[in-house]
């Protein structure tokens, strides 16, 4: 169960990391970015056909957040059933903030997607909604103040979520020992780091108008 | 009155005699020879263990939630074992020595040698289950010395030898668990020792969750409950150490030997007022770089570093020049106490010396100190409050062991046939002193490796015939606890169990303590009686019988430290000597010093209980392969 | 100083169970929590209620007995330190406390302040030791151990056992535990021979006694009286995996 959870956390990890250097792309100016967003649907044409590895990816994704989503409620309910009683006192976090939050990160992450898919991918919930034109649709999205609040609201908590995500992960696979134990910690903090500002870098570049 | 199971012949032959001599079982009628096992120390644990695996079902029990909390598991410095890994000079002939001097010549000869020639077997056991002793850099066991030895002997983990020893034993006896062979009872007090045709045949217990009283029955019991110190109330045992086993053993016919014995450890963290519930230990190795000192005038309330050299009275460098801060516990624990009957006791209630480490921190700097001792120094702190590197520790003796227990033969029976006593809980092996880090290595020697072959002995005389529960002895010992429960629970007065045991307590440390005199002893056998008379009329247990009550567990252990204790004043009365921990004002030196007699007293004192006064019997004691010599330390 | 206490009230396994508020005004500094519990439970003996049943037995922090959980913290405020450890300078005149049973499925109360850790002997059971029969051991130092090994041994094998890991864990998982003794264990020669077959029957019966699934939240270590370190359960885990990997 947990493995299953470290693995689809993975996958997750990696598409995610790839989405953020696509992302980026943005500096690189419009053509740029919707060139990059057309070569997404056609990797691996004639091969497969249009959209084909791009679905490969979200067929692959879905069933990593699925198996995700539901170790997570597995593991949530195993929790539950071993402290039935709850204490009186609320336990003050002994441990790590990040650790502590992983279940409401993980919601907060899962509605931001769904709006996020809406926004971006389907376009129904993006104030210009035009397909084909991602950049369009970005640059429309940041120029409100309180959908750039929404992203960073996500993006943080993805941010915290990476952090203990990616640290736990490596536990999980037992990729750690004793003398391996900061070492991790710090990596999986700069990681998250990284991936926070490296998200968060659009929308805000987009709001104070160095992009659009 | 003799021993007669001890092996004739050459001392260093003579368990290897009794080895060959002994009987033997075949595997597949030991699974019908069940034995009880009282108690999950290192020799109760090490015995079910060693009993389960050689085939025989094993039914365990003790008093707390898990077999890994007897209290063994708090054993600090170490254990003792005559490898002669250092090369300087050990041997099983030295061990069998050092023990025999320390014990102030009140020990067997042939027990405290079998004790030296197990030593070494013990390391290897423990090794191989996976105790992770202390190592040097090249991955080999490392040592270290301890008081009454020249050599550096004592194997160690840390700070916390008895942990990993008992953990060690406590693995071997899960495995047996699994295996089915050993069934563990936690939480299960027993209250009296079945003895069917005069034969040891089971145990009355009581289930301290459920509150039910019934029965085991055995080819054999084994007692391995600890010691008896917790008569004092306050001392380094835990707070659940009882005698009851033993007591309740005692009463139905086993002899009670030696039972004055008790060890006053020196360097213990003092009282801090009337709320104290019991004694921390700080080892041994302090006294090795701290200076013991109190201000030469009484009633010196200055702060310890407001007070200049010239006003200090460093008595032990004094008094035992040679030795200094070094001499053994018996002598520092009395001349700390001598200290603070004169008025010169520092800290609440005038009871304690400083241990001072000023001097060592200037000479070896603050980082070496703490390296030495930093665990020790931070637990100080953690109960004191004091920071022990810049103010001077306080420390005062308390309680720690008793060296007396249930007589045991050379086979560690009893006088009930088929009663056999292990580790602390008899009286074998330590004399009228146990040496630091012995406690230990007797536990382990007797559950891994004596009883093996003694108990076995016993059972291949067998069958000794069918007992069932229904058997008239067994229907009244069972009834007998039924009553006696009831009996604590009707008294229905106004004081607590707790407030008699404290008041023994204080009775026993002024009266019975490291110093004893004839007027003193006589006050509390007569005072003993009165209490327990008063006990019986005016004790409070609050609830039930049915199901879990600490009050009821403590009270019951009470009454029988109300009676233990009387034995043990008589017997300190009976010895007009000077041994040991034994220390009876009369009886010393011009010096100060422990005067034994041996002419008159070189026996073991084996009380027997009746209805009316105690009757000792005598077990007189041979040294054939050591010269009795008077210890001197000046 | 005056304390008031709020404890956990539960007269056996079926009842309910509750909070019950005590003032304790003639505490003092000196005293260990657990002899704060003591001077109540004098006066409730003297007044004829039932006193607060609670674990405890050495009293020096080595046993694992005591078992109280004050504030919502195992063990209390102080680092490193087991209840009967505690002393009362480390609170204030005047406040309120808060003390509760270790909660959690594979725990359940015996009555106020005890439960039931028998599922940690289980764990131990099922393969917590090295199999090596009494009597018949090998020369200590035939094998020599690195020192760098037998010390981490030790860290590992310091665990007392009290279960303060599983009462702090949000999944009542008593993986800290496990992990400790498997470490212990693995690391040193005698017992690496087995650290397969015994892995995978400490994890099953780790699941089997109701603990709750390791998230890694690391609650365990920071309440743990003897800091086992976290890493333990990193190095448990490759344990685990390596042997299923190998078990194939
Ligand atoms: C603080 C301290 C430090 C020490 N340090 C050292 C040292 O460094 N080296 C050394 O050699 N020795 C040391 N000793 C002495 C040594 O630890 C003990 O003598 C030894 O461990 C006793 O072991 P045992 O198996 O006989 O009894 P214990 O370990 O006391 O076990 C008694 C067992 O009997 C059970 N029991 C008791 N009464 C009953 C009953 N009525 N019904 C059911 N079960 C019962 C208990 O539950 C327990 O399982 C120290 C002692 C103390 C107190
Ligand atoms: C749907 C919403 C989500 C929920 C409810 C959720 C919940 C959780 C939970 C409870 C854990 C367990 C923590 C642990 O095992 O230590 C976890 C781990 C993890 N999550 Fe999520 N998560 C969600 C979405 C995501 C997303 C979108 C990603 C990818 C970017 C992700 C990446 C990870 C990773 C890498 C781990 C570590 C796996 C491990 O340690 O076993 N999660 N998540
Ligand atoms: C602020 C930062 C982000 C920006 C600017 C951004 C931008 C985009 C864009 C433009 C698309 C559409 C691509 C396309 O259809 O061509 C997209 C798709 C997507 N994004 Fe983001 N995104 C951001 C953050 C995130 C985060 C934090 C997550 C996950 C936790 C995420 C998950 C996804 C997913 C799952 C898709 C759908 C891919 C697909 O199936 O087509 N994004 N994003
Ligand atoms: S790991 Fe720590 S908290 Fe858990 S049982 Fe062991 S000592 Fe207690
Ligand atoms: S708190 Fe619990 S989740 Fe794991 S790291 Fe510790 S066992
Ligand atoms: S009572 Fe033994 S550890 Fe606290």
């Amino acid at each position: 169960m947990k493995i299953a959870m470290a693995l689809s956390g993975a996958v997750l990890l990696a598409y995610l990391t790839a989405h953020m250097l696509g992302n980026l792309k943005i500096f690189f100016g419009e053509s740029s970015f919707d060139h990059y967003a057309h070569w997404l649907r056609t990797i691996g044409e004639p091969l497969v056909p249009h959209e084909g590895t791009l679905w490969i990816i979200r067929v692959g994704l879905t069933v990593s957040v699925v198996v995700h989503m539901a170790m997570a409620i597995l593991l949530t309910r195993r929790a539950r059933r071993a402290r039935p009683v709850k204490y009186v006192h609320r336990p003050p976090v002994q441990g790590s903030y990040a650790a502590r939050t992983m279940r409401w990160g993980g919601v907060i992450i899962a509605l931001f997607v769904v709006y996020h898919l809406l926004d971006l991918t389907v376009g129904v919930a993006n104030p210009t909604g035009a397909a084909g034109k991602p950049y369009t649709n970005v640059t429309a999205d940041f120029e409100h103040w309180y959908i750039t609040a929404i992203y960073t609201v996500a993006v943080v908590a993805v941010g915290f979520h990476l952090r203990h995500g990616v640290w736990s992960m490596t536990r999980t696979l037992g990729r750690q020992r004793p003398g391996t134990e900061r070492l991790m910690g710090r990596v999986a903090t700069g990681y998250a780091v990284l991936m926070t500002a490296g998200f968060l870098s659009v929308p805000f570049a987009v709001t104070v108008g160095i992009v659009g | 009155m003799a021993d007669h199971a001890a092996p004739e012949g050459p001392l260093a032959e003579r368990w290897e005699r009794r080895r060959l001599g002994a009987r033997l079982i075949n595997p597949a009628n030991r699974r019908r020879l069940p034995v009880i096992v009282v108690g999950t120390g290192l020799a109760g644990a090490s015995a079910a263990a060693t009993l389960a695996e050689l085939g025989h079902p094993v039914v365990s029990f003790c008093y707390q939630d898990s077999p890994r909390r007897a209290h063994s598991i708090a054993a600090q410095g170490g254990i003792n074992a005559a490898k002669n890994y250092r090369g300087d000079g050990d041997s099983v002939a030295r061990l069998f020595k050092d023990t025999i001097k320390g014990g102030d010549f009140r020990a067997r000869e042939s027990n405290v040698h079998r004790l030296a020639e197990l030593s070494t077997q013990i390391i290897d056991q423990c090794v191989a289950q996976g105790v992770p002793f202390a190592r040097d850099y090249g991955g080999l066991l490392d040592t270290r010395s301890f008081g009454g030895a020249q050599v550096s002997r004592t194997f160690y983990a840390r700070g916390q030898t008895g942990q990993q020893l008992l953990l060690g034993a406590y693995q071997a006896m899960s495995r047996q668990v699994a295996a089915g062979n050993v069934t563990v009872h936690a939480r299960t007090e027993m209250l009296d020792l079945v003895v069917v045709d005069g034969r040891a045949r089971g145990v009355v217990v009581r289930d301290l969750v459920t509150g039910e009283v019934s029965t085991h029955l055995a080819e054999a019991v084994v007692l391995a409950t600890g010691g008896y110190g917790n008569a004092y109330f306050l001392s380094t045992n835990a707070m659940g150490c009882n005698a009851s086993a033993i007591w309740r053993a005692h009463r139905r016919g086993a002899l009670f030997a030696n039972p004055c014995f008790t060890q006053i450890h020196p360097t213990c963290i003092p009282v801090s007022g009337a709320h104290q519930s019991k004694l921390t230990l700080m080892s041994e190795s302090l006294r090795n770089d701290g200076r013991v000192w109190v201000p030469v005038a009484g009633g010196d309330t200055r702060a310890p570093g407001a007070i200049p050299a010239a006003e200090r009275d460093y008595f032990l460098e004094r008094m035992y020049p040679a030795f200094g801060n070094l001499v053994p516990r018996d002598i520092a624990s009395r001349a700390a106490k001598r200290v603070c009957d004169e008025g010169r006791g520092v800290g609440p209630g005038g009871l304690g010396v400083y241990l001072d480490f000023a001097d060592a921190i200037e000479r070896l700097g603050a980082a070496t100190v703490e390296e030495k001792y930093g665990n020790l120094f931070a637990m100080y702190e953690r109960i004191t409050g004091e920071d022990p590197y810049t103010v001077p520790m306080r420390i005062f003796p308390a309680v720690h062991y008793t060296m007396g227990g249930l007589w045991v033969d050379y086979d560690l029976q009893s006088t009930i046939p088929g009663l056999f006593v292990v580790g602390e809980a008899n009286f074998s092996d330590h004399g009228a002193n146990r040496l630091g880090a012995s406690a230990l290595m007797q536990g382990l020697a007797d559950g891994y490796f004596v009883l093996p072959t003694t108990l076995t002995h016993y059972l291949a005389a067998g069958p000794f015939g069918a007992v069932d529960a229904d058997d008239p002895e067994v229907v009244a010992t069972e009834q007998g606890v039924q009553d006696r429960v009831k009996r604590l629970l009707a008294v229905d007065g106004d004081l607590s169990a707790d407030h008699f045991h404290r008041e023994l307590g204080l009775l026993m440390w002024e009266k019975c303590g490291m110093e004893r005199d004839a007027a003193g002893l006589r006050e509390a056998l007569a005072r003993i009686p009165e209490l327990r008379a008063e006990f019986w009329a005016r004790l409070r247990v609050p609830g039930s019988g049915a199901g879990l009550n600490q009050s009821l567990e403590k009270a019951g252990r009470v009454a029988d430290f109300l009676e233990l204790a009387e034995l043990m004043c008589l017997d300190a009365l009976h010895r007009e000597e000077s041994c040991g921990g034994h220390f009876r004002a009369e009886h010393q030196s011009p010096g100060g010093e422990a005067a034994r007699d041996d002419d008159s007293f070189a026996y073991v004192a084996a009380w027997e209980y009746t209805d009316g006064p105690p009757v000792l019997h005598r077990e007189p004691l041979a040294f054939d392969n050591v010269t009795l010599a008077t210890r001197n330390y000046a | 100083m005056k304390l008031t206490l709020r404890i956990w009230r539960q007269k056996g396994p079926e009842d309910r169970g509750g909070m019950v508020a005590y003032d304790v005004p003639d505490a003092s500094a000196d005293m260990s929590f657990l002899e704060l519990l003591d001077v109540l439970n004098e006066r409730l003996t003297a007044s004829g209620e039932e006193p607060v049943a609670f674990d405890h037995d050495c009293r020096e922090g080595i046993c694992g007995a005591c078992s109280l959980v004050i504030d919502g913290v195992p063990h209390g405020p102080q680092k490193a330190t087991t209840t009967c450890q505690l002393h009362l300078r480390h609170f204030r005149d005047g406040q309120s406390i808060d003390v509760e049973p270790w909660r959690a499925a594979a725990f359940p109360v015996v009555k106020d302040l005890v439960v039931d850790r028998s599922g940690l002997d289980r764990i131990i059971e099922a393969g917590g030791y090295v199999t090596a029969p009494t009597g018949a051991a090998p020369e200590a130092h035939a094998t020599p151990i690195p020192k760098a090994d037998a010390d981490a041994a030790f860290e590992a094998a310091t665990c007392i056992g009290c279960g303060a890991c599983v009462a702090a864990c949000p999944n009542g998982s008593a993986m800290l535990f496990t992990a400790a003794k498997a470490t212990h264990l693995g690391l040193l020669p005698q017992g690496k021979v087995e650290q397969d077959t015994r892995v995978d029957a400490m994890i099953h019966a780790h699941d089997e006694a109701d603990f709750g699934g390791c998230t890694n939240t690391g609650e365990c270590t920071a309440v743990c009286p003897k800091g086992i370190p976290l890493g333990v359960i990193g190095r448990f885990n490759a344990d685990v995996l390596g042997a299923a990997w190998r078990g194939r």
